[in-house]
């Protein structure tokens, strides 16, 4: 990491700092409960029109009639946008030029190509009415049969999976690793095709004025939308001004901007009026992206001494007929255990769905689950515990780059996790375990791991004369507690008393913070901050040190630090004055600098960066019904710098939550001939509710990490999905001696 | 939105003359209906508040022992009647196992009843249904249909009955009070629900404009309180609709049984009244191997409607515990998870 300014601001420095580190409470936290907190559809622009999707309800085919009359004859309905009168676009929604740039639809055609696809929008002066012409629209349909399921059509060996890494990878010889090897096992695993399932559901309010737009709506990356809706409209990004003060639950879901949100905009372009559009619950089950069923096998080798010889990861997935994302699953094996051979790939077929999209740890969540589970049926295979068996085949570099870690404490988090779990007593074979009602009882465990990424961020920072200071940057707060976390490292990079110090974010008309998603948002425009409040703090010391009637005069940058709102010597702390003094003296109002955060493309270059943890699982099966409990999960995480514990342990809470949900829980159930899912809803698509969540704990495990970032952050996230789920299979599996092989875990699959 | 006719009598017979036009319909709580309007699914053109009744939200003891449950009663209310819940203890435990608080606070007694299956492609109108429109066809058959009936289904269709308060009202011989255009009549609630047979559309034994007044519990059904359980597997531990469900209650007198009620829910079109299973408890020891037969009894006539063989073995399963769990008595307090296999209830198997 390059630091652009010239003061020392040493992780050392920044550390000795009051708020990064501090357990603070949500400082949103209060609009929320109190329903002050103003999400986009809370937003009613004078004038403001309903508008309504019509979705198809075929997978594919075209839609060959619509009864526009009859929506339009509808009391309060204004107009119905179809493929004949909808707003001409600059660009057209199928042309791609970058992984990033997902396909749209918008009304291009009369083209089905999966359920729940947008066929018309209806805008009327209320809901109601809007709702009602939707449905008097009665489409009729030439249907062609739907693909469905990981069989359902041809597959391929696609270009790149995840965001474009090789389909197909390996170190070393698998084959020769397997044949030389003592023990083998061989298993396949299956996951279902699940939906982010925010509770906010995608909604915008936009209004066009001439050629601007102002519009409310939620975003994990403001300037990516900005920059797709003005390439969809052939507008400058500056006359797009973007809202995201708060969104429901993003996961991956809201990263994009999404067919419906444009065809808002487009609706609102059509009647030349304010427009609302709010996605309704089942309407999210297939434009706003998914993650993508897998099946996936796994071969594993291991010697005498259960050191693995070889890890072969295969991955089946799916993405839609007409754009590209690939589950990368197999990608799951790259990092964790040490082998001489490892192998991944993947191949996919075209089904008749919405098109994937990354969901909370894309591709470690399917990959985790089902390469935990192989390791513990190695483990078992080799007639050794599951933590022996990891700690035994622990990485020490990177398994697939031989790269060094930029930090790993991985065995603190499983020792930490395990001693407070009570490991040790676990008997090996399963079944073994009853508690006093007689509930077979199990124990697992699963490695949890997440790379560190970072993006492009840009902030802004201002002190001011009354000794106040401002931090800016587009960031976006999914519910994580960004408000609060970036708050805490602009008071530090301001050297200002957190109260003392305004911070913005959550608007496209500030600094571009890149994206919250990839885990890496608190790294990237937490950098940004810190290298902004320390630039200002440069020129405000440049602004002393250079005047001779300051206490600091000839102290040189390198001598001073910044605190509490006043600037020190270093070499004499009793020589300082207030930011105040200084500006008041050089006659300025306020000051200004930029920073920005980046990843450092030389320790890119060298050194391999994730975050690690380990999680241990109790579960309890009724031995009769099959119906599982899990009892107990403990987690211990390792991923660098702390911001603040209180926001950090949640993180680990919903990750972990997340995956009880993806080893118990959560499924799209897609009926084989139609392609529709059958449980598009949230009583009968299951997460999992307070009574399946007993007792969870996320320890937080010292990490420093001096390459990562000057600040030390790796991402907190997703990596609780990760592990977690795997050790609900692996603990289920001790309990009963049944190997799940197909997720959610079915009360069939247990019977017996 | 759609416009309809809405009306909130003040009165019975107001209610039963309004609801009298074809196309109408009466809101209790409306948490099924509102659903199913939303949907498509129901598009009444009249609708007959009929919430505010207050002759319909009372909990009356009888002379003659039994209690009286106006048909507006919340299911919660209900659930919590101290009186309510010392008596037919299966009762509570099935409605608390039911839903979520918030659903069970506007729940009534008569909506319950008559809430309409979950049955996926009854509530996707692109799909056939013959309970939907009659004659359309049964798109569940060959379909997803791992949660559907085992007994009592027919080609006609395949859905379950969803609700877990019927199973021990039907197992404890609860009465529909009804009032129509012709009077007030009474139908057990065993011969209330219908299978499926040729018109799965005929749901229950309501006439169009009938009204459920009340539910009836004889006195009778009060015998059973010392040893009555319900019991419910399902696919989370709260707020999930039954995979398989049983309402078991005894009365056992020096190791054998004089009186036994066993119903199982999530199988049938119905809640499902084992009488069979009853035959063989009356007289006979009361021990697991009696409860085994019973269990076998009552799957006799089981068979798998698509992918759910699974469920037929899980509820001889579901059966045995049940009646396990009634014999060791009712809890003195009802459980934190009502009916839940987690709530400790006695007779998970040590051995198994
Ligand atoms: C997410 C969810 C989960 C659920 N989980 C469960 C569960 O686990 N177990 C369970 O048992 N139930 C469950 N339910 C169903 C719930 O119990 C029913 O929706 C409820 O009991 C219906 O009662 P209501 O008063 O709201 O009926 P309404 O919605 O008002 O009415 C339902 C139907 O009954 C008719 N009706 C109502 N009262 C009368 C009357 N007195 N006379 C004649 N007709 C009448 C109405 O016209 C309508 O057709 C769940 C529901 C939801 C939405
Ligand atoms: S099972 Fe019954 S309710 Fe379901 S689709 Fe078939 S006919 Fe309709």
């Amino acid at each position: 990491m390059t630091l652009e300014l010239s003061l020392n601001q040493q992780p050392a420095h920044a550390r000795q700092g009051s708020s990064i580190g501090q357990p603070l409470t949500r400082r949103d936290g209060f609009l929320k409960v109190t329903g002050g907190a103003r999400y986009a559809a809370d937003n009613h622009p004078p004038g403001m029109l309903y508008a309504v999707l019509a979705v198809s309800s075929i997978a594919r085919g075209r839609v060959a009639a619509l009864d526009t009359e009859a929506a339009k004859a509808h009391k309060g309905v204004v107009e119905v946008m179809t493929p004949k009168n909808r707003p001409a676009l600059a660009i057209d929604p199928d042309a791609k030029d970058n992984p990033f740039m997902f396909r749209l639809d918008l009304l291009q055609n009369d083209q089905v190509r999966y359920p729940n696809q947008s066929i018309a929008v209806v805008i009327a002066e209320t809901l109601e009415a809007a709702t009602e012409g939707a449905a008097l629209l009665s489409p009729r349909y030439e249907a062609l049969p739907a693909r469905v399921g990981l069989d359902g059509a041809k597959s391929f060996v696609p270009r790149g999976v995840g965001i474009g890494g090789p389909a197909v990878q390996h170190k070393g010889d698998v084959e020769t690793g397997l044949r030389s090897a003592k023990t083998r096992i061989e298993a396949t695993y299956e996951t279902p095709a699940q939906y982010h399932n925010a509770m906010e559901p995608h909604a915008i309010v936009v209004a066009w004025d001439g050629d601007r737009l102002s519009i409310d709506t939620p975003s994990q990356g403001l300037a990516m939308a900005q920059g797709r809706i003005a390439g969809l409209f052939g507008i400058a990004p500056e006359n797009i001004h973007i809202r995201s003060p708060f969104l429901g639950g993003g996961f991956g879901s809201k990263g994009m901007i999404s067919g419906p949100q444009v065809l808002g905009i487009l609706a609102a372009r059509l009647v030349g009026r304010p427009v609302k559009l709010v996605l309704r619950r089942e309407q999210m089950y297939g434009p706003v992206g998914h993650r993508a069923p897998t099946r996936q096998t796994l071969r594993m080798g291991m010697d005498g001494e259960g050191r693995l010889t070889a890890i072969d990861h295969h991955a089946r997935t799916a993405s839609s007929t007409f754009d590209d994302f690939f589950e990368p699953a197999a990608d799951a094996s790259h990092t964790l255990y040490a082998s001489p051979a490892i192998a991944t790939s993947h191949d996919a077929v075209r089904l008749d769905t919405g098109t994937p999209l990354f969901m909370r740890a894309p591709g470690e969540a399917t990959g985790s689950i089902a390469l935990e589970s192989a390791i513990d049926e190695a483990a078992h295979a080799c007639g050794m515990d599951p933590l022996e068996f990891r700690l035994r085949n622990y990485a020490e570099v990177e398994p697939m780059t031989g790269k060094p870690f930029s930090s790993k404490a991985l065995r603190e988090c499983y020792r930490q996790a395990a001693e407070t779990f009570g490991w040790a007593s676990r008997p090996l074979q399963p079944r073994l375990m009853r508690d006093a009602d007689g509930f077979l009882t199990g124990w697992g465990m699963g490695t949890a791991t997440f790379p560190a990424l970072m993006f492009q961020a840009e902030a802004r920072a201002v002190l001011r004369s009354d000794g106040s200071g401002l931090m800016e940057t587009g960031a976006q707060d999914m519910g994580q507690g960004a408000w609060t976390a970036f708050a805490q490292i602009a008071a530090d990079g301001l050297g200002l008393d957190i109260d003392r110090v305004e911070f913005r974010a959550g608007s496209s008309d500030l600094p571009n913070a890149g994206i919250a998603g990839g885990s890496g948002h608190t790294a990237t425009a937490g950098m940004a901050i810190h290298n902004a409040g320390a630039a200002v703090i440069a020129r405000l010391a440049d602004l002393a040190t250079g005047n001779e009637a300051s206490p600091l005069f000839g102290a040189g940058n390198e001598g001073v630090l910044a605190r509490g709102g006043r600037l020190y010597r270093r070499d004499d702390e009793s020589r300082g004055e207030s930011y105040a003094e200084i500006l008041m003296r050089a006659g300025l109002t306020e000051i200004e600098a930029h920073g920005k955060g980046a990843p450092d493309p030389a320790s890119q270059e060298t050194y391999a960066k994730h975050a690690h943890g380990a999680v241990f699982a109790e579960v309890k099966v009724d031995p009769d019904f099959g119906q599982i409990r899990v009892t107990r999960l403990v987690g211990a995480f390792a991923a660098g710098r702390v911001i603040n514990p209180r926001l950090v342990r949640s993180q680990y809470y919903g990750g972990m939550i997340w995956g009880i949900s993806f080893a118990l829980h959560e499924e799209a159930i897609t009926d084989r001939r139609s392609g529709r899912i059958q449980n598009a809803n949230l009583a009968e698509y299951h997460v999992p509710v307070n009574a399946d969540v007993p007792s969870v704990e996320a320890l937080l495990v010292h990490e420093d990490d001096p390459y990562v970032n000057a600040l030390g952050i790796k991402g907190v996230g997703e990596i609780g999905i990760t592990g977690t789920a795997g050790a609900i299979a692996n603990a289920v599996w001790h309990a009963t001696g049944v190997r799940p092989r197909r997720f959610p875990i079915r009360i069939e699959d247990l019977l017996g | 939105m759609r416009d309809f006719d809405y009306i909130r009598p003040a009165t019975i017979p107001d209610a039963i003359a309004a609801a009298a036009e074809p196309g109408s319909a009466y809101l209790a709580g409306g948490t099924n209906l509102l659903d199913l309007m939303k949907g498509g699914i129901a598009s009444p053109e009249r609708i007959v508040d009929i919430s505010r009744l207050p002759e319909l939200n009372r909990i009356e003891r009888l002379d003659d022992g039994g209690v009286r449950i106006g048909a507006l009663v919340r299911n919660a209310d209900l659930a919590y009647d101290p009186e309510f819940a010392k008596s037919y203890p299966a009762v509570a435990e099935a409605l608390l196992s039911g839903a979520s608080a918030q659903l069970r606070n506007a729940a009534t007694v008569g909506g319950n009843l008559l809430q309409r299956t979950r049955c996926s492609y009854f509530y996707d109108t692109a799909s056939a249904c013959n309970r939907r429109e009659p004659g359309a066809g049964c798109d569940a058959l060959e379909g997803e249909n791992r949660l559907h009936a085992v007994l009592g289904w027919s080609d006609a269709c395949i859905a379950t009955h969803p609700s877990d308060f019927c199973v021990p009202l039907v197992a404890l011989d609860a009465v529909v009070e009804i009032e129509g255009k012709k009077g007030r009549r009474h139908v057990t609630l065993e011969e209330f629900h219908r299978l499926p047979g040729e018109t799965p559309q005929r749901e229950n034994a309501l006439e169009p404009g009938d009204l459920i007044v009340a539910v009836r519990l004889p006195a009778e059904a009060a015998s059973f309180s010392a040893n009555a359980r319900y019991l419910k597997v399902r696919e989370r531990t709260s707020y999930a609709f039954a995979v398989v469900s049983a309402a078991a209650a005894l009365v056992v007198d020096g190791g054998k049984i004089r009186a036994a009620r066993l119903a199982l829910g999530g199988v049938a079109a119905k809640p499902w009244r084992a009488r069979s299973a009853e035959a063989v408890l009356l007289g006979a020891d009361a021990n697991e191997a009696t409860f085994a037969s019973a269990a076998d009894a009552a799957l006799a006539d089981a068979s798998p409607s698509g992918d759910n063989a699974f469920k037929i073995e899980l509820a001889r399963r579901i059966v045995v515990r049940a009646l396990i769990s009634a014999l060791s008595g009712t809890p003195k307090r009802l459980p934190a998870l009502p009916a839940s296999p987690f709530s400790n209830i006695p007779g998970v198997r040590h051995d198994a």
